[in-house]
């Protein structure tokens, strides 16, 4: 079957120079502006990209970023401003004309389906639907010469459900390079990979811009920014905060830009470890879907210390959160707290052992969006004499506590029977936090509990996990973003493949090391 | 013996596959609406007007064939109807499909007191006729069951192949498949989530109405009030039990069908001794035992019921 | 096109958009009257006259919205879980057998021992029978829609069984119809010489009774968390599993109240045809009322007027009083879309 004819496989135009940017960009975006209600998300973002150049856009989580190279990929429409790919004006909120136009998107979160094959998956939509036969034999000739060109291993017959993470992001820069992509933009493309991953990834860009594509690779890690690309655009609050070629530039400069002003570590005073609070001993879990489970984990936390749990998302921190949280019930192993060994482990046992939970995702799990802020502060306590008798709800003193935690922790709602729905980020997230912290739990099991949060809110965070620890409390801080990790934990564990490292002190392991952790090396001799 | 020697006669496998007919054109239907991702409880109501809707044609004056395009049609419009509810809109799948049955229901209702304001006993058209394939439908046992069908049997077969064509090897089938599993898959390679559903909703519920027809054009030969009497609620257990693959949900609606003409023959075998009743409820059993047997191992498309937005993932 | 949450709107607009559902119900059906050849004003003046224009015409109305305002309890009682309950018609038979058995002579006991006596297993009965789907679900993950739908068929074919055997009126000269109960299984008439009897008082505090379970409530609050987000109210700790079984215990036991009060206080006995589908129509009672308990009284007495007024309409103008079903169907889908509608807006890009 014949390709389609492509506008973007005409030769750009040729270089007028030699230099970095006196190439003609391939890509133009002027005064792009977006808003969601009252957030402004962009805010009158210009750049252009130059043909072979690797552009980094740096910026916090809630920066703009992703909603800017959505608008780009059509997946919103801008309000103001406009997009110009190879010099032609790009018709907004239309996928399929980016797609023609030569943009290919690596999103964050995988847009595969599992049920069908790599093959499938690359040659969806790429040929016509009058079609009465999928040529699959011309589709596998071309992904198998992309894949060997740019070192993109990958069975072209195996089921997607049957790959690994890794496998999966080289199929979706496949997906791209099908489509003859000029411009690829990666978002978050290392979050769920290992160091080594991540240098291979490395190694593909390099080839692909030796090709003469461009790239927009997202990120808010500096150090990937510094060691991938050519030049950086630094987004804060919807804005272009700045702009820097890259060998001009150093962290520390980029680390400003991004924040606003220079990047104060939280002070952290030193640990006072109290009482083991709780242990789990050789706990391992059942197999539950395709998920990662546990293997004979072994972990205390002692009161007063904060526990960084690092590792690359996919390793068993979804297990382990659960776990200890109460969704998931140990298979075989103990969980002791404060002496005690648990029996018939819930969320109710897990809750009434004085265990504060800040889940992963506060839309599906920390919230119910249709119940209103009322509803969702007493959701772990219900039950309790405080707030019913007999079976009977004393919605005054829910009302009562609601508007306590509403003051409390600083949150922002039209009232406390708003739906929670309508809550952004932050403040839902305060109000998790006020539920979780209201009781003084003397565990604490915070989740990811910074992303997606502007920088005050992240700032927020940690200073209450810090006052929690001040008061003796034993926290476990699960995070992808080592950063946060090694700002504010007092010993550090790392989590690959379902197990754990032994703990190291602050300060005691590097990040090359910590890095190799990750990456599932030297777990036993650690 | 006598009731094991029933399984061998003709007579059983001829009614056993004339039964299968519309249950495969609606289990094949409702399984295009689920592999797309949307669940359609409109089947019910759909095949009733589907029934009506091709027998009235053909009472009007149509011939036969127009009777079965009419009945496509209307089904199609009906699928319009809870695609647009249910995909751009994205309401509860649950209750616009019981809402679809019921207004289906009764518009078919209406229209047929309408039409008949009089008649007490309802009209007979002149149905689809058996038609033999030469050589093939002298076979023994085979032969009759097989290869003596209507021409709509044979088509309800065509349909079972045609759509694992579509749906295994066509660009159009990958389209369709990601929608229910991976939406964002779909809009990620530049192609409308909402109008592959809408589009797999309205295929799906004109072979729906196919189904019904069936019964009113080739099973009977007149319509009848409560005629599909449940068979809509059977075939989405049938799509459940088949895993979402049309073999093997035209396998389940053989062995299902298979069993429903074995139990009317064991009625007449029993005598009155067990009352006819609890054989008209083994099929109705039977689907919910069926349900539970494969339900464990069950992979849902993963998107079944999921809304979908633009932009969203 | 996408569809976006927006802040809740005052009462008196959250109150325009079913007005507006009802309206435009009425618009359509407008079209099918003057498709039948009739004017539609002096139809839906005859639907009128026919349901509320006499006190006849109210109180038959009110006769049949009773077992409406049962099984749509039960509906949005279940929905409100989110356990699509299908088979309120199922349940209503279960009612309906248990005061047949119960009611017939075999418990000689004096009415306010009876009485009492056979609601409760009668709603034991149609929890239990909702139990088994609710079962299915939470441990086989069975989806309760279709097995719901199909006990329905398995359950009237039990009651045909039932009534050509064990419950066969021996007075029935061959039709397959249960005895009378007995004087003290009966409900009293509210009016002497009238239908309506008070098992239309019994739905109303049904009614008072699941509007306080689910406001004011442990248990409610349990069964709106479950609805809402499974995923989250477990996280928090409400044991799902188990608020599911009592929903269904509470449903499945509203939904056998209906036909309990239709042998009880109506029909006296039980026949094939007590139920002219009032299980499904309790869906489009509850959806209309948007699942708010007192709502369904007021939409089941709308509903209930519909289809009265459309058998004295029909009896009259000649068309087909099916527009009574099609009303209500339509009813429901415009409905939903109106609740979407107070909740969600559409940004067009």
């Amino acid at each position: 079957m014949p390709q389609r004819p492509h506008p973007a496989a005409s030769p750009p135009p040729s270089p007028q120079g030699g230099g970095e940017g006196a190439a003609p960009p391939v890509l133009r975006l002027s005064g792009v502006t977006k808003r969601f209600g009252p957030l402004l998300a962009n805010d009158a973002i210009s750049f252009e990209l130059a043909r072979g150049e690797v552009v980094a856009l740096l910026g916090e989580n809630g920066a703009g970023k992703t909603t800017l190279m959505n608008i780009l990929f059509g997946h919103y429409v801008a309000d103001e401003g406009a997009v110009e790919v190879f010099g032609k004006p790009l018709p907004p909120g239309d996928p399929r004309a980016a797609l023609e136009a030569g943009i290919g998107m690596v999103h964050q979160h995988f847009t595969l389906a599992e049920n069908m094959t790599v093959l499938e998956n690359i040659a969806l939509g790429t040929q016509g639907f009058l079609n009465w036969k999928l040529d699959r034999i011309g589709a596998r000739e071309r992904i198998e010469k992309l894949s060997w060109e740019f070192g993109l291993a990958v069975d072209p017959a195996a089921r997607v459900a049957s790959l690994s993470v890794g496998e999966r992001q080289r199929v979706e820069i496949l997906k791209a390079l099908y489509r003859d992509a000029r411009i690829l933009i990666l978002d978050e493309p290392t979050a769920v990979l290992t160091p080594a991953e991540t240098d291979a990834l490395f190694a593909t860009l390099k080839l692909l811009v030796g090709q003469g594509l461009s790239i927009i690779f997202i990120s808010h890690k500096l150090n990937e920014v510094m060691s991938v690309s050519d030049r950086v655009l630094v987004l804060r609050s919807g804005r272009l905060a700045g702009e820097r070629v890259t060998a001009g530039t150093s962290r520390s400069e980029l680390a400003a830009l991004m924040v606003g002003q220079e990047v104060v570590s939280p002070p952290v005073p030193p640990p006072e470890p109290g009482q083991l609070q709780l242990v789990l001993n050789a706990v391992s879990t059942a197999r539950r879907g395709a998920g990662v489970t546990l293997d004979r984990i072994s972990l205390s936390l002692r009161g007063g210390e904060i526990t960084g749990l690092a590792g690359v998302s996919g390793n068993g921190q979804a297990a382990l959160a659960a776990l200890i949280s109460g969704v998931e019930a140990p298979a075989s192993g103990e969980i002791i707290v404060r002496g005690n060994l648990a029996k018939n482990w819930s969320p109710r046992a897990a809750l009434s052992a004085g265990i504060g939970r800040i889940p992963e995702d506060r839309h599906a799990v920390g919230t119910i969006g249709d119940m209103s802020v009322t509803e969702n502060v007493i959701a772990e306590r219900y039950r309790t004499s405080r707030f019913s008798r007999r079976g009977f709800l004393d919605w005054r003193a829910a009302r009562k506590f609601a508007e306590e935690i509403i003051a409390d922790y600083d949150v922002k709602c039209p009232s406390p029977e708003a739906r929670i729905r309508l809550l952004s980020g932050g403040n839902m997230q305060k109000l998790i936090l006020g539920r979780a912290l209201d009781s003084a739990p003397s565990v604490i099991l915070a989740n990811q509990p910074t992303r997606g949060l502007d920088v005050g809110a992240v700032g927020y965070v940690h200073g209450k996990l810090l006052e929690a620890r001040a008061r003796g409390a034993a926290i476990l801080l699960i995070s992808e973003d080592l950063e946060e990790i090694l700002a504010l934990s007092d010993r550090i564990i790392v989590m690959s493949k379902g197990r754990l490292s032994a703990a190291s002190p602050r300060g005691e392991r590097t990040v090359a090391q910590l890095g190799a952790l990750m990456a599932g090396h030297d777990m036993e001799a650690a | 013996m006598e009731a094991l020697d029933i399984l061998l006669t003709a007579s059983f496998w001829v009614a056993a596959i004339r039964i299968a007919s519309p249950l495969i054109f609606a289990t094949m239907g409702e399984l295009i609406c689920e592999r797309a991702g949307v669940l359609n409880l409109g089947i019910e109501g759909i095949m009733t007007a589907g029934a009506f809707a091709g027998w009235f044609t053909v009472y009007a004056g149509g011939d036969l064939w127009t009777g079965v395009l009419v009945a496509a049609l209307a089904g199609a419009m009906f699928g319009l109807l809870h695609a647009t509810l249910t995909v751009p809109l994205g309401l509860s799948q649950h209750v616009v499909g019981i809402g679809v049955t019921l207004l289906a229901t009764s518009l078919t209702y209406f229209t047929y007191r309408l039409a008949l304001p009089e008649v007490t006993s309802p009209p007979k058209i002149e149905p689809f006729q058996p038609l033999p394939i030469p050589g093939l439908s002298d076979i023994p046992v085979v032969g009759p069951a097989l290869f003596n069908q209507t021409p709509l049997t044979y088509l309800a077969f065509l349909t079972v192949a045609l759509t694992a064509w579509v749906l295994y090897r066509t660009p159009l089938g990958l389209a369709i498949r990601a929608a229910g599993e991976n939406p964002s898959a779909v809009e990620a390679q530049g192609i409308s989530v909402t109008a592959i559903r809408m589009g797999a909703v309205m295929a799906g519920s004109a072979l729906m109405a196919v189904g019904g027809a069936f019964l009113t054009m080739s099973a009977f030969n007149s319509f009848f009030f409560e005629m599909i009497n449940g068979r809509g609620w059977i075939c989405i257990a049938l799509v459940v039990f088949g895993s979402w693959r049309p073999g093997k949900a035209l396998i389940g609606a053989i062995l299902f069908a298979a069993f429903d003409a074995y139990q009317v023959r064991l009625q007449q075998l029993s005598g009155g001794v067990v009352p006819y009743q609890i054989f008209l409820m083994m099929p109705y059993a039977l689907s919910i035992l069926a349900l539970i047997l494969v339900a464990r191992r069950a992979t849902y498309p993963k998107a079944l019921m999921v809304p979908y937005q633009k932009g969203e993932r | 096109m996408r569809v976006e949450p927006k802040p809740a709107p005052s009462f008196a607009v959250t109150l325009l958009y079913p007005v507006a559902a009802i309206a435009l119900t009425f618009a359509i059906t407008a079209l099918l009257v003057l498709a039948a050849g009739a004017s539609p004003f002096s139809v839906f003046h005859l639907v009128w006259k026919g349901a509320a224009g006499s006190q006849f015409a109210l109180l038959e109305t009110l006769t049949r919205a009773t077992p409406l305002i049962f099984t749509g309890l039960a509906v949005a009682v279940a929905f409100r879980a989110k356990l699509w309950n299908i088979g309120a018609e199922a349940q209503l038979y279960m009612g309906a057998v248990v005061t047949v058995v119960l009611g017939t002579g075999a418990l000689p006991l004096p009415a306010f021992l009876l009485i009492p006596i056979i609601v409760i297993v009668a709603m034991a009965a149609g929890g239990v029978l909702l139990l088994g789907p609710a079962v299915l679900k939470t441990r086989f993950g069975v989806d309760e829609v279709v097995t719901t739908l199909l006990l329905n068929f398995i359950v009237l074919l039990f009651v045909s069984m039932l009534l050509e055997g064990p419950l066969k009126d021996p007075m029935g000269l061959g039709w397959p119809q249960s005895p009378k109960v007995i004087a003290d299984a009966q409900l009293p008439r509210i009016v002497q010489g009238k239908r309506l009897h008070y098992g239309f008082v019994m739905a109303l505090v049904s009614a008072l009774v699941v509007w306080v379970i689910m406001k004011k409530t442990v248990l409610g609050y349990e069964m709106r968390a479950v609805g809402h987000n499974q995923q989250a109210a477990s996280f928090a700790g409400v044991p799902v599993n188990s608020v599911l079984m009592k929903t269904a215990l509470l449903s499945g036991g509203l939904a056998a109240l209906a036909g309990f009060s239709e042998v009880s206080g109506l029909k006296g006995n039980l026949t094939l045809d007590l139920s002219p589908g009032y299980g499904y129509t309790g869906i489009v009672v509850a959806m209309l009322a948007m699942l708010n308990p007192i709502g369904v009284v007021a939409s089941a007495i709308f509903v209930a007027g519909i289809f009265v007024g459309a058998d004295a309409m029909s009896r009259s103008a000649g068309v087909p009083s099916y527009i009574a079903d099609v009303m209500v169907a339509t009813a429901l889908l415009t409905m939903v879309v109106a609740i979407l509608f107070t909740r969600y807006r559409l940004r067009w890009k």
